[in-house]
């Protein structure tokens, strides 16, 4: 049997600050804290019976779903055919793959002469010591380009989609609020900001890093820009829209990738023009395995690094707010 | 190696670099800039067309200081020279039919982005109209698709987010399987270069190894593409994606975004895996089948349709079938046939887009079949283009369908397979009796006069031509390329064997 402490005594006792720190009723450092219950999202009567009534328009107007024995019937049918369907793919392809080379065997026909050339003339070819980053960049620019001009695009579609522009915006009726949340800042949340104080800027000097080092070892434009774009929107996240706006608007993203993709295909339309004429090219391989080499292929990395930087940001920019 | 020999090069470079600039433009100059490069890569492609012509030799330009399996390099010869000038002259037409409707229906700060996504899907028709290289291709496959989507929800009303929502997914799921199918390919092969795998698949086919993996590549090939351009049961995303985008995306959509695909698929007919092996692979033979049933079921659609834009949407779908039966004959007669029929129905589907729109515009921009009563008094040019159209589309003498259907039914009777002959020469002839019906019918309304009171009550106004003069330029322009097709299609038959030659 434990001793019965009372209640005033036990109010002195460590556990019971724990306690109540756990409860978060008092904080060590700031005291009592006014405890407020968290509001329960409740909606008023009227939104809800307007809701309940759409609903029920709905499922009037479009769907007869109840006395509809044809949709049944279909619903039934589709969803075993649907299996049978996915059972019969399933075999086809897996027939399909086993047919195929046994994978790893060193006589497959992926084995050739392509392969052979680009590691063992990769590194004096392209000057890069990663031979993924003298593929991509070197032997098969062209597709590289059209890649970056894939992301570029896709920007350019999630703005026709997303960007909300001064002109559309409308009056403030009801719900308006509930709608436009994205006209909130982020709130000043002190951990956050504190992490994002400490860990943006490595993280920012990391992406420039494995852009940098793309030639060198593993990394590149792609991954580097990834790593940028997500120290950016850890940023934005802690200090809001304005502080980002003072360097990164929707004029500098659209100038640093026109500049990032004309300087690609201005650079790599010299190395095609030369190539396919039969044209020394002037642009020096340099050392392997020094930061300066491997010809066009660090300014190629650092486009693409731009790009996919902006593109990420971007991204997030117009889902969160719709607007920089 | 001769100047002009960069010249497909440069207009890939052109168009893609004309994208990011014009992200920067306002979209007046965008505009400008858009057309211009439609115009100067236009000129530079026919100046190819006339180089090969003059050579007779089809030639590879290295991307790259890297000869071909080890870098990219682009292929040109006589087809796709014939095409790239044919994609750019109804590219412009098409942008010169929508000025007014592309202004009215997007909103200002977004003009801009209209032309990124146009001249970047110049850029991609011309990489998969050149390239030699399948995962080239595959790369701008993707530029295709996602500019293609942006085309149609630009205009942003809630049909056009679903269409555009449902196009990405079956898009996607194209693209994703003709990504499989160049897996499948690469793994039997060990190349992506066009030329390499045909060797490889030759010897792999005298073998007689890896029969299975074979032939689901090619079929898997086959399905995404099919999927792409709307062959009969894949066609659900687009009757929406062409009914109710703006009038510009839904003509350039309709001629050249599906016709880039099935120019895809004969190159991979015919470069990679070698039409013979197509042919025993049996894999056409279901192209028939979908493609038949997509004439028929295509024209069986349009005809319950009443709004009309949506009614040249499901024609579409006929025509697309058309295209598959072609390819299903299994002879360079069909084949021919087929590619003719790309290049038909390119000038006539965009003409009676832009057409239906001139119509439409003087009935209270309403798309209602019964609206549209005596609108051919209304617009007369618009009338008398859209009847150009419709009589192509039917297939009657002078214009351009007529040709096309000539040279099907001349395939069809030339086939070896008898069992193809007949079911082929039956569905042309129920095709274009339906083909007489939808569109005769919509003929007859427009120039059916409409009782006064009701042209009063509902206050529809009259156009002249002069009053649009960008559209009635694309519409003459329109006119005359149909009439051009249907009157002297010998030589232009004759480039196109030419061209298939060099591809085999």
């Amino acid at each position: 049997m434990s001793k019965k402490v009372s209640q005033e005594k036990y109010e002195k006792t460590r556990s019971y600050r724990m306690k109540q720190w756990f409860d978060g009723t008092r904080d060590p450092f700031l005291n009592t804290v006014e405890m407020k219950p968290q509001k329960v999202f409740s909606e008023d009567k009227e939104t809800l019976e307007r809701r309940a009534e759409d609903r029920k328009k709905l499922r009037e107007r479009i769907y007869d779903t109840a006395g509809n024995t044809e949709v049944r019937v279909f619903r039934k049918f589709y969803r075993v055919a649907s299996v049978l369907f996915c059972i019969c793919l399933v075999v086809m392809l897996l027939a399909a793959v086993s047919g195929l080379p046994t994978f790893g065997n060193p006589g497959n026909p992926v084995n050739n002469e392509v392969a052979a050339r680009y590691i063992e003339n990769g590194l004096q070819e392209t000057g890069a010591v990663n031979i993924v980053t003298g593929m991509i960049l070197d032997y098969r620019a062209f597709d590289t380009l059209g890649e970056s001009h894939v992301l570029f695009i896709a920007t350019c579609t999630v703005l026709i989609l997303l960007r909300l522009d001064k002109s559309k915006k409308g009056s403030h009726g009801i719900g308006y609020e509930a709608e436009e949340d994205r006209i909130y800042e982020p709130k000043n949340d002190v951990i956050l900001q504190t992490v994002a104080r400490i860990l943006v800027p490595p993280i920012v000097i990391f992406g420039i890093y494995v852009i940098l080092g793309g030639h060198l070892g593993p990394g590149g434009g792609f991954s580097g820009g990834a790593v940028i774009g997500a120290g950016l929107i850890l940023y934005v996240n802690a200090f809001g829209f304005a502080k980002t706006e003072r360097f990164f608007h929707e004029k500098t993203y659209k100038r640093l990738s026109f500049c990032a993709l004309a300087c690609y295909a201005l650079a790599k339309s010299y190395s095609f023009y030369t190539g396919a004429n039969h044209i020394e090219s002037m642009i020096p391989l340099g050392t392997p395995g020094a930061i300066l080499s491997s010809g066009l292929i660090l300014i190629l990395n650092i486009c693409v690094g731009l790009v996919v930087a902006g593109t990420m940001y971007t991204f997030y920019v117009m889902f969160r707010k719709g607007a920089y | 190696m001769a100047f002009v020999q960069n010249f497909p090069f440069m207009s890939i470079i052109l168009s893609l670099f004309s994208g990011p600039l014009c992200s920067i433009l306002s979209g007046r100059k965008a505009k400008w800039v858009n057309a211009a490069v439609i115009v100067i890569i236009g000129g530079m492609s026919a100046a190819v067309l006339g180089f090969v012509l003059g050579t007779g030799q089809e030639y590879v330009y290295t991307m790259g200081h890297f000869p071909a399996p080890w870098g990219n390099e682009i292929r040109v010869g006589v087809l796709e020279a014939v095409m790239a000038v044919f994609f750019c002259v109804i590219m412009l037409l098409c942008m010169l039919g929508g000025i007014r409707e592309r202004e009215e229906e997007i909103e200002d700060t977004k003009q801009n982005l209209y032309y990124i996504m146009v001249n970047l899907l110049l850029s991609s028709l011309l990489a998969l109209i050149y390239t030699n290289d399948l995962f080239t291709a595959y790369v701008f496959v993707e530029i295709n698709t996602i500019s293609a989507c942006g085309l149609i929800m630009i205009r942003q009303n809630g049909r056009t987010l679903v269409a555009a929502t449902r196009y990405m997914i079956m898009s996607l799921l194209g693209s994703g399987l003709l990504l499989l199918g160049i897996c499948f390919l690469y793994d039997l092969t060990g190349h992506l270069l066009m030329s390499n795998i045909r060797e490889q698949v030759a010897l792999i086919h005298a073998n007689g190894s890896y029969h299975i993996p074979l032939l689901v590549a090619v079929g898997l090939m086959s399905v995404g593409i099919a999927i792409k351009s709307a062959l009969y049961p894949f066609h659900s995303w687009l009757p929406d994606a062409y009914g109710y985008s703006t009038l510009s995306s839904a003509s350039i959509l309709s001629s050249l975004v599906s016709k880039g695909y099935i120019f895809l698929l004969v190159k991979i007919f015919y470069r990679v895996i070698g039409f013979d092996i197509v042919r025993d692979s049996k894999v056409i033979n279901v192209l028939f089948v979908f493609g038949i049933v997509g004439m028929i079921m295509g024209s069986v659609s349009a005809i319950k349709e009443s709004n009309i834009r949506r009614m040249i949407s499901y024609s579409s779908i006929a025509q697309i079938g058309y295209i598959y039966m072609g390819f299903g004959l299994g002879t360079t007669a069909g084949i021919v046939a087929s590619i003719y029929h790309i290049v038909s129905h390119a000038a006539t589907k965009a003409l009676l887009f832009v057409a239906a729109s001139g119509i439409t515009e003087v009935s209270g921009d309403s798309t209602d079949f019964f609206d549209l009563t005596g609108a051919g008094y209304r617009n007369k040019l618009s009338g008398i283009a859209f009847t150009v159209g419709s009589l192509s589309m039917v297939g009657i003498p002078v214009f351009s369908g007529f040709i096309s259907k000539l040279l099907f039914a001349q395939a069809g009777v030339g086939v070896e397979n008898t069992a193809k002959m007949l079911p082929t020469l039956i569905a042309l002839a129920i095709s274009t009796v339906l083909n007489a019906v939808y569109f005769m019918k919509t003929v007859i309304r427009l120039y059916t006069p409409e009782k006064k009171a009701v042209l009063e009550k509902k206050e529809f106004k009259q156009v002249k031509m002069t009053e649009e003069p960008a559209k009635s330029f694309a519409l003459i322009c329109f006119i005359v390329l149909n009439l051009f097709l249907g009157l002297s299609s010998e030589p232009i038959i004759r480039l196109i064997e030419n061209g298939l030659n060099m591809f085999a």
